[in-house]
């Protein structure tokens, strides 16, 4: 939600780097959600004149990119932080080829693995990966900072990433608009296969390039505006860059700083001499010894890491207390209390085949997206997860290792979206190779996950346009799979039989469920009428309950009370469905026994 | 809390706590301040439980509250008034609707809901200001607007105009739902005065 006020407008940090790429005259943008990343492509479409599309996935996303840029248009790619391990291949060769328009790759980190499955620091990338690399520190940077890394590029003839983190794409802060510029590069077909046609013999003499084109880029940082000393107290000098520089601000406020626009290369004689001046230099940082170790490589004394945290996030008080102890105030310990963990919605398809796995005994691989709540109590029905994709390889590996006969041992979900990023040459692999661990889909017809985004197989583009659907029993067939099955979720008895029968089969099998996530616009439109319980008919079995549906609550029975009601004198309780949180499933009804859970005739 | 202050927002993923402290956002704006407001979206946001935190000042550099520096806490559940106690300090304002939705523990019977829970509070000198945010928006039409009840109760210890947000929600507020909303605000902003 953007807002005009005096001041400027009110931008979150993502919304802030699609404005700062829209007025950078970016044209073309690709890149796949993920959070803390998404909503800065879910912005920048919705401005005129930018051609932004969701990729299967990131490293299809940048090269997308790169090609863009290799007709000369400013080219933006955007995807959470372990999604550039998907883009890692053209990444790391991009930087040999160089660019012809402006090529900008958004990382977006993710300390403290508020929405991720580790905390990787990309800044690595940029040293592993010979570019350079920006880091904001606000939203309102973060819009300069685009604009700035497009012309970085385009001078420097390399990608530039962009590094953000949870507390800046998140973050909603002031920002000052400005107009849309017309990129320099005139757009068209540019043949410079010396440059463009990685075989060794180009890529050697591109490699010695890559070098030079560092050792500029090092000599300007020396003199690059968002590298700058914020002269003080210089008992103490501060090296910092992105969010944690506003730590160092808020902690510290009378100390000299050298704030790190450019957090690769590094200005090394900008430091040497602010280490010159200061007592003692102190390198506050999130996560890995980024700076602190290239500081120390250059053979100036330092502090970091043995003070500062190098896990999680930071704010002020870590950093006022890890440098000044005795600040620590008196703080009120918490309160014992339920935990509150995310759950999957009311009426959500995944629930079902959560269920039913629930009860059968297997080991199942999973993946990442929703379904991956699917691990939490009561269903607690998913055994791994790692990274997107890795469920069917996994179980494929596993079923290797058991050896002959285990394949109804084994199962995997995976997600429609996730299938699509990488789940498919898993597939491929698992009926080449011969293992027929069965592979549940999960096609809630959408990405939901990261709120709802489009994908090949959802019919949508990423303006909501209609796009061609790819056809999941189709592909797995031509893959190979000789049975796929498809099933209704919410049908959890008919579910389960299908699901049995894929497993028992000692060829590869996929089953998929199709239906559709409850938060997707269509149904939000529709009325749903309510299950509702026949309080009489409830034995207390609590099947209903183990479905762990956010709509359905037990009551205990106090002493006796179950026999005053009229109720077995052993049962003890009953259940009960909130009719404004129930979404019309079904599910809760296709397991109860005793009639106990009827369909309403209408909402409220 | 005059020339700054900090803000934390606590409920269940659901309840509306991004658009009531962007509305409060908007307000701290229109009075000349600068503010940071943050926000976690993703997996957090699925029934979980959730937090943004406001922070104003004449100039404002971090984005996060520190701990034990709470001024305000508008807590959209009961139990989530608590869950952040290391956040406020004595003499903090809780305003808190007195609505309770229950974790997946409680409702399954593996846990109970703790009772009496905001004496948690009071015991620590930290002033409780329970309102019926849900009973208010039903009695103006439409329980969704519990959010905007809870504006309109913050709106009086915050230095800006009440005006100032009725106008926001004027501007904001798709013209369908504006009437209603305007209600909420002011049945909130009533019922603290
Ligand atoms: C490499 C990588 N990119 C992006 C993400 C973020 N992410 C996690 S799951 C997911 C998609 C989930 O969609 P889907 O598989 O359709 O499952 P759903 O959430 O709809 O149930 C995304 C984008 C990630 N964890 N890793
Ligand atoms: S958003 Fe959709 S897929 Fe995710 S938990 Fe809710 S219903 Fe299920
Ligand atoms: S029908 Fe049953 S399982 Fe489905 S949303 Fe309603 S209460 Fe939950």
């Amino acid at each position: 939600m953007t807002h005009d006020t005096t001041q400027g407008l009110w931008l979150s940090g993502n919304e802030a780097i699609a404005l700062g790429a829209y007025e950078a005259g970016v044209k073309v943008a690709s890149g796949y959600p993920g959070t803390p990343s998404t909503e800065i492509l879910e912005n920048l479409c919705t401005y005129q004149g930018v051609y932004c599309e969701w990729a299967p996935n990131e490293k299809v996303g940048l090269e997308t990119a790169l090609g863009a840029s290799f007709v000369g248009a400013r080219a933006l790619a955007t995807m959470k932080h372990v999604g550039v391990n998907v883009a890692a291949d053209p990444l790391f060769t991009a930087s040999y080829t160089g660019v012809r328009g402006g090529l900008v790759l958004v990382s977006a980190d993710d300390p403290e693995m508020h929405s991720s499955q580790n905390e990787q620091d990309n800044r690595n990338y940029a040293f592993a990966a010979k570019v350079p690399m920006l880091e904001p520190s606000d939203p309102s940077e973060a819009k300069e900072m685009v604009g700035a890394a497009f012309r970085l590029s385009e001078e420097l003839d390399t990608p530039v990433m962009l590094r953000i983190t949870t507390r800046v794409s998140h973050v909603k802060g002031v920002v000052t608009k400005g107009v849309r510029e017309e990129a320099p590069v005139a757009i068209g077909i540019e043949k410079v296969p010396g440059k463009l046609v990685m075989l060794p013999a180009m890529a050697r003499k591109r490699r010695v390039y890559v070098e030079e084109r560092m050792a500029r880029c090092k000599k300007l940082a020396e003199a690059y505006p968002y590298n700058r000393i914020e002269d003080g107290d210089r008992r103490r000098g501060f090296v910092t860059s992105g969010v944690s520089y506003l730590y160092v601000k808020e902690a510290f406020p009378e100390a000299a700083v050298l704030k790190l626009g450019m957090c690769w290369p590094l200005p090394e004689e900008m430091i040497r001499s602010f280490a010159a001046t200061v007592g003692e230099l102190i390198v506050v940082e999130e996560l890995d010894p980024f700076l602190e170790t290239h500081i120390k490589a250059m053979g100036i004394p330092c502090r970091g890491k043995e003070l500062i945290p190098n896990q999680g996030e930071l704010n002020t008080a870590i950093v006022r207390e890890a440098i000044d102890p005795a600040s620590r105030p008196q703080l009120f310990a918490p309160v014992e209390l339920p935990n509150r963990p995310p759950n999957m919605c009311a009426g959500c398809p995944h629930r079902g085949i959560f269920y039913n796995l629930s009860r059968m005994k297997l080991f199942v691989s999973g993946d990442i997206g929703c379904y991956t709540l699917g691990f939490l109590p009561p269903l607690s029905a998913m055994d791994a997860c790692v990274c997107m994709g890795a469920s069917v390889p996994i179980a494929h590996g596993m079923v290797k290792a058991l050896g002959e006969g285990s394949h109804d041992k084994v199962v995997s979900v995976i997600g429609d979206s996730t299938f699509l990023h990488s789940g498919i040459t898993g597939l491929v692999n698992s009926v080449y190779n011969g293992s027929a661990a069965t592979l549940i889909i999960l096609d809630n017809r959408i990405t939901a996950m990261t709120g709802q985004q489009h994908n090949p197989a959802s019919g949508g583009t990423i303006l909501g346009d209609p796009a061609p659907s790819l056809d999941l029993e189709g592909l797995c067939r031509a893959i190979g799979v000789k049975h796929v099955f498809t099933v209704n979720p919410h049908d959890v008895v008919e579910t389960r039989k299908v699901l049995k029968a894929a497993v028992e089969l000692s060829e590869p099998s996929v089953v998929i469920s199709r239906a559709p996530c409850v938060l997707l616009p269509e149904m939000k439109e529709r009325r749903p009428v309510s299950y509702f319980t026949n309080q009489d008919n409830c034995v207390g079995c609590m099947s209903c309950i183990r479905l762990g549906c956010p709509a359905i609550s037990w009551t205990a029975f106090a002493e006796g009370e179950a026999e005053r009601r009229g109720y077995r004198a052993t049962q003890k309780g009953v259940s009960k469905i909130d009719e404004i949180l129930c979404n019309d499933c079904g599910q809760c009804a296709s397991l109860c026994k005793f009639n106990a859970i009827t369909r309403g005739e209408g909402k409220k | 809390m005059n020339d700054q202050g900090n803000i934390l927002f606590s409920g269940v993923g659901g309840q509306g706590i991004l658009l009531a402290s962007e509305i409060t956002a908007y307000g701290l704006l229109r009075a000349g301040y600068d503010a940071k407001k943050s926000e976690v979206h993703g997996m957090a946001q699925r029934g979980g439980s959730v937090t943004a935190q406001l922070r104003y000042g004449k100039k404002v550099y971090s984005p996060l509250i520190e701990p034990g520096r709470a001024d305000v806490q508008m807590a959209f559940e009961m139990m989530e008034a608590v869950r952040y106690l290391p956040y406020l300090h004595r003499g903090s304002k809780v305003i808190v609707n007195t609505q309770k939705i229950l974790p997946p523990a409680v409702a399954t019977g593996q846990a109970v809901y703790p009772e009496g829970i905001l004496d948690e509070l009071r015991r620590r000198d930290i002033e409780v200001i329970a309102v019926d945010a849900f009973e208010l928006a039903r009695s103006v039409g439409e329980g969704r607007t519990a959010n905007v009840v809870m504006v309109g109760a913050l709106s009086v210890f915050l230095p800006v105009e009440g005006e100032v947000f009725a106008e926001i929600i004027r501007a904001r507020v798709p013209e369908r739902f504006r009437e209603v909303n305007l209600e909420a605000f002011a049945a909130g902003r009533k019922a603290c005065q």
